[in-house]
């Protein structure tokens, strides 16, 4: 086994959203390179921003990604909206909760019922899997579509919601309709806990590693759309400050730029990251099932990521139960401003982590310059040195095994591979000399300026 | 028996919506799943089958060369390809690079000439090889998805209605945001598809579904500004997800160009 030399080679990965390779080359017995290798092609979403006005923005980044609109929505209307120095509160701050819960809901149910779950069970789909477990993938299914139903009955379509705008809403839900979730909600709620004590219940590899774990925190809720960034080895900064804080490096082995923290090296976001720096602010059942199947509050193991995921589906079941119960139509379903020039930022948790976006304009408020910078990229080196540190350990699996693991390792960060490749920025590599350069690869992305 | 049709479902440039609009079909999935055999379709399973296959979904825009050569090799292997979504039918919105000049972007300037072509422009897939069906939205209409599959996989014409949003606002019984509250709206010459969704939201449709049959885009412009648009915002409204469709992307050239001689004048 110590002579084992072979390159493992993933040309399509399946079951992440957007187009991903995986890499992994072992030299006699030595794991010498893991990659993420990303395929996608960059759509520039940066750039063609430049120009439009900026309360088009929410739905021109809802496009970035049919998984997490809203996501993209949310950062963009709170960065707009610091800019003309407006804060949409009371009602239409709780419709945007709701909402973001509708898309946590979908959007983590989606990875682990269909994405993530035939990785533990051995299937090559959830519709394989379904053969076997009708009821369990049926669960599931109703689960996201209620998700999928809240982002609807929010915003008008689950997928590129048409309902939100700079200053909140362009139609505000009424009382009886929002009353009207309960009954659905209660059912939902059950069916979480039900999948918490399910995917606890799956086979996980002992992998654990010692992670800087940077999510938004809010003094006095699980994050969703606000708060101060932190982490667990000291960050705590407001979002104004990303960019002092993070930047994208250019590693000699890749292609494809990859988010740091200065001075402390690679990050992770998400649900871990999340669930770490927040257990306190969990509902008492999430921490109570945490504690009941055994996670205690904090998990470095990303293949439990899918347990995590879990409660926090519970968690957006029980806090759009409090926010239909609770509801009082707005006076109003969006603030007045007026365009001004300045400079905003706007930072979400996104499913699969912060997101970030920061956006200049001009008196008239034409977009001068956007910086949008997504979870799966701030990602990519976390991914990357598991998929090392696994291979490395893994040795004693067969090509075919191996292969699945490494797989799963990258599925465990739920990857949006089509979020990472909106960017703006082709970077150029000289490997011949000055008059004939070559674009480094066409076909690589390259994570942000 | 006969063997079930095979499905395969392919990615390009996009955002993943349309795609997922299929496995967001909670209640009919396991159905369909049921009816075809799901060859190809990653972001849903690992099992990977060789074609030819029946009926092939494709998803995004063609932005580079060794995509430009993979629509090739998809269509030759697919009896039937359907697109679904703006960007496989229009460009999608990544196509707003088509109206820029590339050199904007710097780093671009030093590549070989061949990736400026292509990765400066993005194309529609009926630009690079036969299309069977386009389904049109940004996002498709799941329901519609469904009905095209049904269609194509019994042999009969896919019932998705051509007509204007407008049409689908008298359907719904809504009342005109144009003539009531003077909203800028681009229901009269946009394809029909979401149910007049934005109008029900008291918004002007921004022209997810793409241009309708024969749309007066010129006559739509004549009345955003009688309404009190300006130039600027009627070259952004047509200039948007499916500013690429022929029918909007002159009428925004048209915007453009009046634009540009208002500007010259006040010089």
């Amino acid at each position: 086994m110590d002579k084992r030399t072979e390159v493992i080679q993933v040309d399509v990965l399946a079951r992440v959203e957007g187009e991903g390779a995986l890499y992994l080359d072992i030299d006699g017995g030595e794991v010498k390179e893991a990659h993420l290798r990303i395929f996608e092609p960059p759509r520039f979403f940066e750039a063609f921003l430049r120009g439009r006005d900026f309360r088009e923005i929410p739905d021109i980044t809802a496009r970035i990604c049919g998984i997490c609109p809203i996501a993209y929505q949310m950062g963009a209307c709170h960065a707009a909206e610091q800019i003309v120095g407006i804060h949409p509160d009371g009602p239409l701050r709780e419709l945007r909760r709701l909402i973001y819960c509708g898309e946590w809901i979908e959007s983590h149910v989606l990875h682990i019922y269909m994405l993530h779950a035939p990785d533990f069970l051995g299937y090559q789909s959830a519709i394989e899997m379904a053969e076997i477990y009708p009821a369990i993938v049926e669960r599931g299914l109703q689960m996201k579509k209620l998700g999928n139903d809240l982002m609807t009955f929010v915003g008008g379509r689950e997928i590129h919601p048409i309902n939100v705008k700079v200053g909140g809403f362009y139609k505000a839900p009424t009382v009886k309709a929002m009353r009207a979730w309960r009954d659905r909600l209660l059912w939902a709620r059950d069916a979480a806990i039900e999948t918490i004590r399910w995917t606890a219940s799956l086979d996980f590899p002992d992998f654990t590693r010692d992670y800087e774990f940077v999510s938004l925190r809010h003094p006095n809720e699980y994050p969703l759309n606000e708060g101060r960034l932190v982490s667990n080895r000291g960050l705590d900064i407001d979002i104004t400050e990303y960019n002092d804080h993070f930047q994208e490096e250019h590693v000699a082995h890749s292609n494809a730029l990859q988010s740091i923290h200065k001075g402390h090296g690679p990050y992770f976001v998400g649900p871990l990251a999340r669930y770490h720096n927040n257990f306190d602010l969990l509902t008492p059942t999430c921490q109570q099932l945490a504690r009941e199947i055994g996670l205690g509050e904090s998990c470095n193991n990303p293949f439990q990521s899918i347990v995590v995921r879990s409660i926090e589906v519970l968690y957006a079941y029980e806090e759009a139960l409090r926010i239909v119960e609770n509801y009082t139509e707005p006076d109003v379903s969006a603030l007045d401003f007026t365009p001004r020039a300045g400079t905003g930022h706007g930072c979400t948790e996104a499913p699969r982590g912060i997101c970030y976006h920061r956006y200049t304009t001009d008196d008239n408020g034409i977009v001068l310059d956007a910086q949008i910078v997504p979870p799966t990229s701030q990602n990519q080196k976390s991914i990357e040195d598991d998929l090392l540190h696994l291979a490395r350990r893994s040795m004693h699996l067969s090509t075919e095994d191996l292969t699945w693991r490494c797989e799963q390792a990258i599925r465990n960060y739920d990857p949006c591979i089509s979020c990472a490749t909106h960017f703006l920025t082709l970077h150029i590599e000289n490997k011949q000399d000055a008059n004939t350069p070559t674009l480094a690869n066409p076909l690589a992305s390259e994570p942000t300026e | 028996m006969t063997q079930k049709p095979k499905l395969a479902v392919w990615k390009f440039a996009s955002c993943d919506g349309c795609q997922l609009s299929l496995l967001d079909c909670e209640d009919e999935l396991l159905a369909v799943a049921g009816a075809v055999d799901i060859a190809y379709f990653p972001e849903a399973t690992r099992r990977m089958v060789d074609g030819p296959y029946d009926v092939s979904l494709v998803e995004g825009s063609i932005t580079t060369p060794h995509d430009a050569e993979r629509i090739v090799a998809i269509r030759k292997n697919s009896k039937k390809l359907i697109t679904l979504g703006a960007c496989a039918t229009a460009g999608g919105i990544q196509a707003l690079r088509n109206f820029r000049d590339v050199k904007e972007w710097t780093s671009l300037v030093y590549a070989h000439p061949e990736y400026i072509d292509t990765l400066a422009h993005s194309a529609p897939i009926a630009e690079h090889v036969k299309v069977d069906f386009e389904l049109r939205g940004c996002p498709i209409n799941k329901m519609q998805l469904v009905e095209v599959l049904a269609a194509f996989l019994n042999q009969r014409k896919p019932l998705v209605p051509n007509h204007s949003v407008c049409v689908e606002c008298k359907l719904n019984e809504q009342v005109c945001v144009m003539v009531t509250q003077q909203t800028p709206c681009l229901g009269p010459v946009t394809q029909a598809g979401c149910g007049a969704l934005c109008p029900r939201y008291l918004r002007g449709c921004f022209g997810c579904f793409g241009p309708k049959e024969n749309p007066n885009t010129s006559s739509m412009a004549a009345q955003w500004r009688s309404l009190g648009a300006s130039e600027a915002q009627i070259l952004r409204a047509f200039r948007g997800i499916n500013g690429y469709a022929e029918a909007f992307r002159l009428e925004s050239e048209r915007s453009e160009q009046q634009l540009q001689s208002t500007e010259q004048k006040a010089k």
